[in-house]
């Protein structure tokens, strides 16, 4: 047994998951995630991230390959699994008819704690993410940020030790998704807890998580620390804009001497710089000489966006796609 | 039962129950429509008393049984969506991460169609008995109808849960009503098998377990106490509960695919 398993992470080795008359939803892929991290799992809609989270809290069975969460193997230990595991699944699936409090009542119940102790921890956790005040209504009037944090709540009701978030913030407002990554991160570094979070926002992979894995395709494209993925493709981009027109063929000419061409705007041309930022001084210098007149002159860090399009060839933006319907298709391996 | 599984059956149970009062909707139709068929039916068919051999002179006493196979019809469709939408919306996989064990769930869910029964069986012997039905059984009787009904609308419920988890949508369960509505037509609903003179209608008729849990409540209220009847009507719904129970039961296995 290894240290991420003694520790309560998660280690995940070939997994697959094949869908009767469709692709490899998930194909072969390999990651560990330690005790107390936050790993964010970044991928379009359709990449796998469902379907991966689906297998690893023990709800679809993989078709190959083997993943242990908290020390257990997930498919044969399914309900020690489910015990060490919180999970908030793609969508918050809530009863409206039912308040909030009631949803705590029935999730501590479900999870064996006892009669006075549920109250106390359902009150306890209404309160953390901020929902105390709304207890006692009926959840079909909660927003999308109430039913979320709600969400989160029950998933944290027997205090796991492993934190599933599939897309946790999808369609919230920017406060909501601020309170939500603030409590997650706390849960990590005063709690302990591993989560594991998937999403399609690269600024929340970014704010938010230790370490980073892309999926596309059902492949595991590239996985680092968010630095160390964006060092790895590791030039900025200079994107300059000449005033005149008719200057740009020559721009692009002096530009191109400073590294390869980049996607740029209509009227502006772009590089990616060999020799770093420190080249930008330079960059200005050669212009100059050549007496081209400047109208914009903009450095970009690089991004997430660059590391996928750099692994994939695709900006994560618009690079949607459906994923197999895995309720549909669960009963029914390829 | 363990305490666990005591605690699980009374967590859903409470919850189904809550889920039933708070949706007037589920409720109100059930209630409504077959009273409004009561009062259509003993207001159109009175006339078919004076049939010979017809068992009472009053038409309200004979079609009041109708109503209590109506409610339960109900019961398919309320608890089988209840349990659709649950499955739609993942609040089914939520459960599937506790330690949640299936005869909880099933019986659980049942719940509600055992409040809405008792319900629905008070509402329509109060209204019959103030149209003018007779109960001949009395007062006693009238427990074991409440009976009676409760036990074929939680019977029908289990045919509702398994179409929800066989089928996984609400609009499949809905689609079962009036599938079930032509069992009630084609058994002894309007008239006493006896006086079903077209053969293929009273061969069907003599067939349809619906016949005979129709029957089960016109002893109580026309003739009496008739154990025969009663255990019929009582046993069919004990059979129709039990084979819903393992079809839901072999369903539940099917849908929650968890390890």
């Amino acid at each position: 047994m290894t240290e991420t398993q003694r520790s309560g992470g998660i280690e995940v080795e070939a997994l697959v998951r094949e869908f009767k008359n469709g692709p490899r939803a998930v194909d072969g892929i390999d990651l560990e995630v330690a005790q107390g991290e936050i790993y964010g799992f970044l991928g379009p809609n359709g990449a796998g991230k469902s379907t991966t989270v689906l297998m690893l809290t023990t709800l679809l069975p993989p078709t190959a390959g083997t993943a242990r969460v908290g020390g257990f193997d997930v498919v044969s230990e399914g309900p020690q699994v489910r015990a060490t595991i919180g999970a908030a699944l793609q969508e918050a699936a809530l009863d409206p008819l039912l308040t909030g409090r009631e949803h705590m009542r029935l999730q501590t119940a479900m999870h064996g704690l006892g009669k006075e102790e549920r109250a106390a921890r359902g009150g306890e956790l209404l309160e953390r993410v901020g929902l105390a005040y709304a207890a006692d209504r009926k959840v079909g009037g909660y927003s999308g940020g109430m039913k979320r944090r709600l969400d989160l709540a029950l998933a944290l009701a027997h205090r796991p030790r492993i934190l599933f978030l599939d897309e946790p913030t999808t369609g919230l407002d920017i406060q909501s998704r601020t309170a939500l990554w603030e409590e997650v991160s706390r849960l990590a570094a005063e709690d302990g807890v591993t989560v594991f979070l998937t999403t399609q926002y690269l600024e929340e992979a970014d704010a938010l998580a230790n370490r980073v894995g892309i999926i596309d395709h059902g492949h595991l494209v590239a996985e680092g620390t968010p630095a160390e993925l964006k060092a790895e493709i590791g030039r900025p981009t200079v994107e300059a804009v000449p005033r005149e027109e008719d200057d740009r063929e020559r721009m692009t000419a002096v530009l191109g001497r400073f590294g390869e061409h980049a996607g740029s705007s209509p009227r502006g041309v772009a590089v990616r710089l060999d020799g770093g930022e420190s080249q930008l001084a330079e960059v200005v210098r050669a212009l100059d000489s050549e007496g081209i007149a400047i109208e914009h002159l903009q450095l970009h860090a690089p991004s997430l966006d660059d590391v996928f399009l750099a692994k994939t060839g695709r900006s994560l933006e618009g690079a949607d796609e459906e994923e197999p319907d895995e309720v549909e298709a669960e009963s029914a391996p390829a | 039962m363990s305490g666990s599984l005591r605690t699980q059956v009374g967590q859903l149970a409470h919850r189904s129950i809550l889920r039933t009062l708070r949706q007037p909707a589920q409720i109100v139709p059930s209630l409504v429509f077959p009273l409004f068929l009561l009062a259509v039916n003993a207001g159109g068919l009175k006339d078919a008393t004076n049939l010979p051999g017809f068992p009472t002179d009053s038409y309200i006493t004979f079609i009041l049984a109708v109503p209590f196979i109506q409610g339960a019809l109900f019961s398919v469709m309320n608890s089988g969506t209840d349990l659709a939408r649950d499955i739609e919306t993942g609040f089914l996989n939520r459960l599937a991460l506790t330690p949640l064990r299936g005869a909880a769930l099933l019986s659980g869910l049942l719940a509600g169609a055992f409040v809405l029964g008792v319900v629905q069986a008070i509402v329509y012997l109060s209204v019959g008995l103030l149209a003018g039905a007779d109960l001949a059984a009395g007062v006693g009787g009238a427990l074991v109808i409440v009976l009676l009904s409760v036990s074929i609308t939680v019977a029908f419920g289990t045919i509702g849960l398994f179409a929800a988890l066989r089928f996984g949508s609400g609009e499949a369960v809905q689609g079962l009503f009036p599938v079930f509505f032509v069992f009630l037509f084609l058994s002894a609903m309007a008239l006493p098998l006896d006086l079903l003179t077209t053969d293929w209608f009273h061969t069907i008729a003599s067939i349809n377990p619906v016949t005979y849990l129709l029957q089960a409540f016109r002893s109580l209220l026309i003739e009496g106490w008739n154990v025969g009847d009663l255990a019929l009507g009582f046993g069919i719904a004990a059979a129709i509960g039990t084979l819903g129970m393992l079809a839901a039961s072999s369903a539940l296995k099917t849908r929650l695919v968890r390890t």
